[in-house]
């Protein structure tokens, strides 16, 4: 069950270094070659790239409070995510300051899946001077009841 | 790409993918920080209710948008909202695809809509994206 007083809880503060080596690595994983993302200098982050937060996040205790939500494993699930890019999309050589929240939960009413529990959680990445430089929405929703998982389906 | 290039028609075919083999799973998922087991150990994932291991929507959604960017320019994306449809097993194969769906051209970005589709034809992920040309390029 989704915890509804996580609303407004906000993970430790972090540090998220954008590195050549790891995006090279995590371009290649979502299987692209452009060669922005393989740069020398200044290598362009691929759209989803900011996911990996989770290597920097571990650093530091409590810097995500999606622990805060206690979704149910079976019944929960990542129903969308959305990266902005506040002025030109990351580059290799940049150090962003990054701190994560439980923005919104809210419930909708579905005929097959009874009730269901979104979560919004929203992490603000800014430069050393304070400037948003990019945002992390992840929105997760749990079903009151068990969905039908059968292989393909 | 340039702005002047991108334009509803002029899309690039469709990105194929597959089948999804354990190891494109275990290779995103060192990429990525995600180490929920749920996506690799035969074990957990059974226990979890499910028949296999099961493939990462954030992977699918990597490759479905990294195919725009490879297309427009990674150095021109704003935003990137994806939604993920129905999981993807290994063994199955996927199309990635998308389409211009608008322009402004005074602010000088460009719409895309994007979706990725499996074997039954099926879609596993929906996605949309704004591309801003208007630092020139």
């Amino acid at each position: 069950m989704v915890a509804k007083a996580s609303l407004g809880v906000e993970g430790a503060p972090f540090e998220m270094d954008i590195e050549r080596g790891k995006i090279a690595e995590f371009a290649r994983a979502v299987r692209s070659s452009h060669p922005a993302h393989l740069l020398r200098d200044g290598a362009v982050v691929p759209p989803t790239f900011l996911t990996t937060q989770f290597f920097w996040e571990a650093r530091v205790d409590d810097a995500n409070p999606w622990s805060q939500v206690k979704m149910n494993q079976e019944r929960g699930m990542h129903a969308e995510q959305e990266y902005v890019f506040h002025g030109p999309p990351p580059r290799a050589g940049e150090r962003l300051f990054a701190q994560s929240k439980i923005a919104e939960i809210w419930e909708k009413e579905s005929r097959s899946a009874g009730t269901l529990t979104f979560v919004k959680m929203v992490t603000e990445y800014r430069d050393a001077d304070g400037k948003l430089r990019a945002e992390a929405i992840l929105t997760g929703v749990e079903t009151s009841k068990p969905p039908e998982r059968k292989e393909g389906a | 790409m340039s702005f002047d290039k991108a334009i509803a028609g002029q899309e690039p075919g469709p990105l194929v993918i597959g089948p999804f083999t354990r190891t494109d799973i275990v290779r995103y998922q060192g990429a990525s920080g995600d180490m929920n087991p749920v996506h690799h150990d035969e074990v957990f994932a059974k226990k979890s209710g499910f028949p296999a291991p099961l493939g990462v929507g954030m992977f699918t959604a990597g490759c479905m948008t990294t195919w725009a960017t490879d297309w427009l320019g990674p150095e021109h994306v704003q935003r990137t909202r994806i939604r993920f449809k129905k999981p993807v097993f290994p063994g199955v194969t996927v199309s990635f695809a998308g389409k211009v769906i608008a322009r402004d051209e005074s602010a000088r970005t460009v719409e895309v809509e994007l979706w990725g589709t499996d074997d039954a034809g099926d879609a596993v992920v929906q996605g949309w994206m704004t591309f801003d040309f208007s630092a020139g390029a």
